[in-house]
């Protein structure tokens, strides 16, 4: 991807808000441990909004490469620090609303089935119904 | 290719500038004018043909500009390609081919840049592994470039699929065979574009196309070699032993392969690589006993940019070595969409040529595979690099000499063949058509030397009443979006001229649902 900080922001909202929305809608019922519709939202929630604080991360970390690229790999390896992160907040409770958080097996099965789907959504399909997003570095309203 | 169309690649300056004669054919009145009306086209007895949108040239940059507006709901009657070639791909086909890819070998081009498909999606290594049934491609894509080369398209795939897509568009219904070398503002509105028809296809000898918007895409402006070389090319009348990587040159090959030969291989890019990759294929596999010489005029080191800086900060580092500036395509990855795409849309005059000279300069792809032949031939002492500044070739018995001003003093270099990978490229006042438009229509020069066109790709200065001129591809290089001469960038400049003719109602805007529908069509292939 080719991605500007703004870019990055909103592709992850609209991505995640959507994409993730859907496969945690679709997701939730068969996770081990029976989780609730609350708390699969909410952490999909909090990894849009701690996400935002790692797009700065990642855009800052951009600037080393002199393409200013993000390769496709980096998108898939993310998902590791963004998740021991999310679990680390649930974990301790500091994710306002989840009062008792969801077994390790739950968080780990939805966050990656949310990961990928959203993963693969951004690297070709979204494309699709958003033909000037790629060449906008990632932003889909001006 | 016809003799025609070799012109378009590379045309002959100082060639005689529109012969008049007969009946229907340019007057020295409309040569002068720099907008006809109607009434002096007809004088001259120039049949004028009506068409809302010409685009000239015919080739990628048509072709990508077409698709995007057939898709945008455009109707081939309102459409016409103005071109001598038969196929959009003919010239790109012809100089990678003649440069070292041919179909089966693999073009330097990003899996998503797809001219047939305007979504990039599914990408060519998607489409690959599908026909192939093999995951290698796809497991290229997701590592690169980490953790192996970018992976690109083989030549041949793309022009199958080009072929299958101008199918689809009926592409060819709208292609008219001729060469444009006159375009004028019309009184009026709209333009004239005066075509020259092939021999015989038409009663007089050139046809006028009135339009309302035109789209120049001419490709490059035509080729330029080295002072040295072509002095001496002309001088000694050797078009045999000193050639250049864009011309046929097959017979050094053959050569080659023959008896024992010397070589001396000029130019640090893309093109010098697969001359290498091909004189060292022979070698090995073939059993050529080739000395290769490789002359640098800048030998990079390490770290480089391209302005040349010694130390470049460290946010504006492109990895090099072994004489190489490495870089996966043209320009960096971001100018496609990212952050240099943004950042250069803002730039203007000295600011944007400033930039354009760090992002460029000569490079050339990471290859594994060119690293191996290279650190053999280092090894058994086959491949040798020399850096200097070339004063002249002399011919001495059966050879050429290449005299080099090298830091150790002058050299003289005796080889059989020399073969300039240089890619130097003409002026574009020496195109006939674009030093014409310079001349007569109000289009001017960007920071760069090159045709100055807005962000919409509308050429700035050329308006005419309700008319509006557009240009794309290699003779816009310069303007606020820098990756014009590549496959990706076509496309993006196709998408801006499709959304500012929209803007003008001349067809519908691309949204997320006509896009999607047209996606589906174009998987389905259905013909539009």
């Amino acid at each position: 991807m080719l991605p500007t900080l703004f870019g990055r922001i909103q592709t992850r909202i609209f991505s995640l808000g959507v994409i993730g929305g859907l496969a945690t809608l679709i997701i939730t019922p068969v996770l081990p441990d029976d989780p609730t519709y609350r708390v699969t939202f909410l952490v999909l929630l909090s990894v849009v909004v701690v996400g935002i604080v790692w797009e700065f991360i990642y855009h800052a970390l951009q600037q080393f490469r002199w393409e200013k690229d993000w390769p496709t790999l980096f998108g898939l390896l993310t998902a590791i620090n963004e998740g021991a992160l999310i679990w680390l907040l649930l974990d301790r409770g500091l994710i306002p609303g989840i009062e008792e958080p969801p077994t390790f097996a739950t968080f780990v099965v939805d966050f990656l089935v949310v990961w990928v789907t959203t993963w693969i959504w951004v690297n070709g399909p979204m494309r699709v119904p958003f033909i000037r997003w790629r060449f906008r570095g990632g932003r889909l309203v001006l | 290719m016809g003799s025609v169309s070799d012109e378009t690649v590379a045309p002959i300056p100082g060639r005689a500038y529109l012969p008049a004669s007969g009946a229907g054919d340019l007057t020295e009145e409309l040569l002068g004018s720099n907008s006809w009306t109607d009434a002096m086209v007809q004088q001259a007895g120039i049949p004028i043909v009506d068409s809302p949108f010409v685009t000239i040239g015919g080739g990628m940059g048509s072709f990508v500009t077409c698709d995007y507006l057939r898709i945008a709901g455009v109707p081939t009657s309102n459409i016409r390609v103005l071109s001598a070639l038969d196929r959009p791909w003919q010239t790109y086909e012809y100089l990678t081919r003649v440069s070292q890819i041919p179909r089966r070998e693999r073009l330097r081009s990003d899996s998503a840049s797809r001219p047939d498909n305007i979504w990039g999606f599914p990408s060519y290594a998607v489409s690959e592994a599908i026909a192939t049934r093999r995951l290698t491609a796809l497991w290229q894509v997701f590592v690169e470039p980490i953790f192996a080369d970018y992976w690109t398209p083989k030549a041949g795939q793309v022009f199958e699929s080009l072929e299958r897509e101008a199918r689809r568009i009926r592409y060819f219904e709208m292609l008219t065979k001729g060469l444009v070398r006159v375009v004028r503002r019309r009184e009026g509105g709209g333009y004239f574009s005066i075509v020259t028809p092939p021999e015989g296809a038409a009663a007089t000898k050139r046809v006028a196309y009135r339009s309302q918007y035109v789209h120049v895409a001419v490709g490059y402006p035509g080729l330029r070699f080295l002072p040295d070389l072509q002095e001496y090319r002309t001088r000694h009348n050797d078009y045999h032993r000193v050639v250049n990587a864009y011309e046929p040159h097959e017979q050094v090959y053959d050569r080659l392969l023959s008896r024992p030969c010397v070589v001396v291989v000029r130019g640090g890019g893309i093109v010098a690589s697969r001359v290498l990759q091909r004189l060292m294929d022979d070698r090995l596999k073939g059993g050529a006993q080739t000395q290769i010489f490789h002359v640098f005029r800048t030998f990079v080191t390490g770290a480089n940019d391209g302005a040349g800086s010694e130390r470049p900060r460290v946010f504006m580092r492109r990895k090099g070595g072994d004489g190489w500036a490495y870089q996966g395509f043209n320009y960096p990855k971001s100018v496609w969409g990212g952050q240099l795409k943004q950042r250069m849309r803002r730039l203007e005059g000295e600011d944007r040529a400033a930039l354009y000279k760090v992002i460029g300069g000569t490079n050339t792809p990471y290859r594994h595979l060119w690293q191996e032949q290279m650190a053999q031939g280092r090894g058994e002492g086959w491949y040798q690099t020399l850096t200097g500044k070339v004063l002249e070739l002399v011919p001495r018995d059966d050879k050429v000499v290449t005299r080099i001003s090298t830091q150790q003093g002058t050299l003289e270099l005796p080889a059989d063949f020399v073969i300039d990978c240089t890619g130097l490229e003409a002026d574009i006042a020496e195109h006939r058509l674009l030093g014409d438009l310079l001349e007569h229509s109000g289009a001017g020069r960007n920071p760069i030397g090159r045709l100055d066109v807005e962000r919409s790709f509308e050429l700035r200065g050329t308006r005419s009443g309700n008319g509006a001129m557009y240009a794309s591809g290699a003779s816009t290089l310069g303007g606020y979006f820098p990756g014009v001469d590549t496959f990706l960038g076509l496309q993006i400049a196709a998408q801006e001229i499709a959304d500012d003719l929209a803007k003008r109602g001349f067809c519908r805007r691309i949204g997320p649902g006509r896009s999607i529908l047209h996606w589906f069509k174009w998987l389905r292939g259905t013909t539009i």
